[in-house]
């Protein structure tokens, strides 16, 4: 674990991705393969099921420092981690111990599920004793979740490519899928090329669109892209191998059993094929999908039951082929792909769609066809280079998302709560009301849209205007509005407001408007009818 | 009912009984100044009280017209009806706690104090009272410091594998005070050149008049760029941090020594590579032990976000409040 420690150390200590990307080669050249590979995993964002709750983390904290539960609150709110909170509260230990990482990760962490929650209290207290703090840190890091040191799965592979010296598009297919972070399956992601036993398992590395930023003219000729709409579900492979079909999603989990009806329909492909698409909540008759808010009540349920399936039924929207009668298509164009995908979903049941291209003559037609975007309940368009491959990643150049504007909305910020890690200690995660019958009733929360300037600002009046504090959140006088623009906006019986604002954020401070100027609960509703 | 010794106004903290303020805010007759850092030493008060320890840096910052009159630690001096006496809060060089005697009650103002040793500095001095009113700036428990060395260790490995990469290392650190804090530590342990921003020379030189052991340092030349500066060790204000001062050093790892390095939050949101915890500010265990030497009835705690402080101290059995609850 030490080891560990120091590998994060370098990481946490700079900016500079090369600087990251040669310390973790070195850590895999040095460390025993087996830490290696967990390292790889927890890197790449990997984390073990849920070890124990925050009650648990604040109750050992608790009787180990003998502080009471609030000022551990404050602790925390202050420093945005509780990892690192509970690392600087506790009495420095006295360090003794140096389990492998590996051996953290394979059976002392995993044991505390089996441990009722009282002994799994005193089974972290017992390890924080015997840790130095950075340590403790760490090992509470690994236990609530993502280590957010500043290393993308990208940075990784990259880091895995240098270590064995394979490129990095072969090195993300083989990390792709439920990689297992043992000594084995780190020894086969360096195996020479062409040597690949387990490639049915896995999914292919997704192909990511970059926001399209230039006027649409720039991309040349309109007659070498393929338009599409931006379907707003989920992103996922179907892969057809042998007897089985498998679902994976863009974060490459596989979605087994979620998604019956789609399985089912994909018995009817061919064996050795694979659709990359989107998984939509779509009712029988309907000629549009649901917005994405139905879908969510699909994402949650591991087994769906009759009742749900009935009532909100998914299709799989497939735009591209990656592979047919086995065989690996991603090098080939994709107006070939496209051609081949849409030879193969003419026999195919209704669940299996093919995502129909925008067809236009020109751009200032297809700009107006664009307008369509939200009655189709789309997010826009997605334009694709006819004679492009299908890439690894997100690279520039090939696939562009050309969202329609969002929605906005103005709001006045009722409640404020300090941030998380570079935010800690400041207060930048906002709760915003509109006007219901003269009171504000809080409609959205939003974390980011305000720049550094902005936010030491806001952070002062904050802490100057605080009206009463409700453990970390304080509410605040009424008197700063922001523009917020939104996704959808959606009936909703869970909100206090009645309303649900999908994927909110700060456009702009409204320095210019008084609190009497922002939008009114009567009126979101309207819109969330229509 | 009024307290005759405490009194916060607009302009400072105000002594009733003593017609004097401490630290003012805005230009009055009567200054109790404890330490010459710019938010409690500020030009245009017809009188100053001071340190002996620290007259000169309080004569660097107030000018050369200004009115000082210098004591001894704990020698005692009369303003209006009040006995003040200055006794070291081990803040910095010439650093005071400010001691009231008025109507056989002692009240103690302890300005910014820390309880960590400084060699620059004469130690804080506990002194029995009725009330302490203490500052509060690093008042969670999650602030803890380090041993000194601890920190020196980590700074002087930093400083090798800067040399090693051939980056200079840039420590940003406050001009008056740390700044020499933390030359006084290096002493023992190096005896290399340790180049000066120049918002530091000046200060130094003060320092090193009042006999406070430093290494060789020496301005930050002109024209030095680059390659010259490679593996060298720099110390320069925060303020320079991200200003054009900083181009010419094309690599350099950066660095903050402040008590605010605890929280790693704050380092990444600042974007220095490295934190060296290192505070002139009590600590939270130190808060609470000069609370306990005190032996104080009533605390009462100014500066900073003290809510905590108030709130555990009170679970402890003691009479606390913020400052502000006396009311202008």
């Amino acid at each position: 674990m030490r080891r560990f420690v120091q590998l994060y150390a370098a990481l946490d200590r700079t900016g500079s991705t090369t600087a990251k990307r040669d310390a973790i080669a070195a850590f895999l050249h040095d460390a025993p393969p087996a830490d290696a590979a967990w390292a790889v995993y927890v890197l790449g964002g990997g984390k073990l099921r849920r070890l124990a709750s925050v009650t648990e983390l604040r109750q050992a904290t608790g009787t180990a420092t003998g502080y009471p539960d609030w000022l551990i609150d404050e602790s925390y709110a202050h420093v945005g981690d509780l990892a690192e909170a509970i690392a600087l509260l506790l009495p420095p230990g006295e360090p003794s111990d140096d389990t492998p990482l590996h051996v953290w990760m394979e059976q002392r962490l995993p044991s505390l599920s089996r441990l009722d929650p009282s002994a799994r209290v005193a089974q972290l207290q017992a390890w924080w004793a015997t840790l130095p703090s950075e340590e403790v840190f760490l090992l509470n890091k690994l236990i609530t979740g993502a280590l957010r040191v500043g290393v993308s799965q990208r940075l990784v592979v990259q880091a895995l490519a240098l270590w064995s010296q394979l490129p990095t598009d072969l090195i993300a297919h083989r990390l792709s899928g439920d990689w297992k972070p043992d000594a084995t399956s780190l020894a086969a992601l360096a195996q020479p090329a062409g040597d690949d036993a387990h490639r049915e398992h896995r999914p292919y590395p997704f192909f990511l669109a970059s926001p399209l930023e230039s006027p649409v003219e720039s991309l040349g000729e309109r007659a070498e892209w393929l338009a599409e709409w931006k379907w707003d579900g989920i992103r996922a492979q179907l892969m057809r191998r042998g007897e089985e079909a498998r679902l994976w999603s863009r974060g490459e989990e596989r979605l087994d059993g979620r998604f019956p009806e789609i399985e089912q329909a994909a018995g009817a492909l061919p064996s050795g094929c694979v659709l990359d698409g989107e998984i939509l909540a779509w009712d029988a008759q309907a000629t549009a999908p649901r917005p994405f808010t139905a879908l969510q009540k699909r994402i949650g349920k591991l087994k769906p039951g009759a009742k749900l399936l009935a009532e909100t039924p998914v299709r799989f929207m497939a735009y591209d082929l990656l592979e047919r009668d086995g065989a690996d298509l991603r090098e080939s164009p994709l107006h070939l792909r496209r051609a081949r995908l849409a030879e193969l979903l003419q026999a195919m049941p209704p669940t299996l769609l093919l995502s129909p291209a925008a067809d236009t003559d020109d751009w200032a037609a297809l700009a107006r066809l664009r307008e369509q975007s939200r009655e189709r309940r789309t997010e826009g368009l997605m334009l694709k280079r006819l004679d492009s491959p299908y890439r690894v990643g997100r690279k520039r150049g090939d696939w562009w998302k050309w969202k329609v504007d969002p929605y906005t909305l103005d709001a006045v910020l009722i409640y404020a709560q300090s941030g998380h890690g570079r935010r800690a200690g400041l207060f930048t995660d906002y709760t915003f009301g509109v006007w219901d019958r003269g009171h504000l009733v809080p409609v959205a929360k939003a974390y980011s849209g305000l720049d550094d300037a902005e936010i030491a600002r806001l952070d002062a009046w904050i802490r100057a205007h605080t009206i009463e504090r409700f453990g970390p959140v304080r509410s605040v006088e009424p008197e700063h509005v922001f523009e917020l623009a939104y996704e959808a906006i959606q009936r909703s019986g869970r909100h206090k407001s009645g309303v649900a604002v999908r994927f909110p954020r700060i456009l702009r401070w409204r320095s210019d408007l008084s609190i009497r100027d922002a939008d009114r609960l009567e009126d979101l509703r309207r819109m969330a009818e229509g | 009912m009024r307290d005759p010794l405490l009194q916060p106004r607009r302009e400072g903290l105000y002594c009733p009984a003593g017609g004097f303020y401490i630290d003012p805010a805005e230009p009055v007759a009567q200054a109790v100044v404890t330490h010459a850092h710019g938010d409690h030493a500020r030009q245009g008060n017809a009188r100053y009280h001071v340190a002996r320890a620290g007259f000169r840096l309080m004569r660097e910052r107030l000018g050369e017209p200004a009115l000082i009159e210098a004591y001894d630690y704990g020698e005692p001096f009369t303003l209006g009806e009040v006995q003040v006496s200055l006794h070291p809060s081990g803040h910095m060089l010439g650093a005071a706690q400010v001691r009231m005697e008025y109507a056989g009650r002692v009240v103690v103002v302890s300005g910014d104090y820390k309880r960590e040793p400084d060699p620059t500095c004469a130690p804080f001095e506990p002194i029995a009272c009725d009330t302490f009113v203490t500052e509060s700036t690093f008042a969670l428990p999650v602030y803890r410091w380090p041993p000194m060395a601890q920190v020196i260790d980590e700074l002087l490995a930093w400083w090798d594998d800067c040399a090693r990469r051939k980056v200079s290392a840039v420590l940003f650190c406050y001009a008056l005070g740390k700044a020499q804090r933390l030359l006084a530590e290096l002493a023992p342990r190096v005896d290399r050149v340790v180049h000066l921003h120049g918002a530091l020379l000046r200060l130094t030189q003060l320092y090193r008049e009042a006999g406070v052991v430093m290494p060789p340092t020496q301005p930050l030349e002109e024209n030095a760029r680059g390659a010259a500066l490679a593996g060298e060790l720099v110390l320069a204000p925060p303020s320079a941090a991200g200003s054009p001062w900083m181009r010419r050093f094309p690599n350099a790892s950066t660095a903050f020594a402040s008590g605010w390095m605890q929280v790693r939050g704050n380092r990444r949101r600042r974007g220095y590579d490295r934190g060296f915890v290192v505070s002139d500010h009590a600590d939270w265990n130190g808060l609470l032990r000069s609370v306990r030497d005190s032996g104080a009835r009533r605390i009462y705690v100014t500066h900073g976000d003290g809510d905590a402080l108030v709130r555990y101290l009170r679970e402890q059995g003691h009479d606390a409040l913020p400052l502000s609850a006396l009311g202008a």
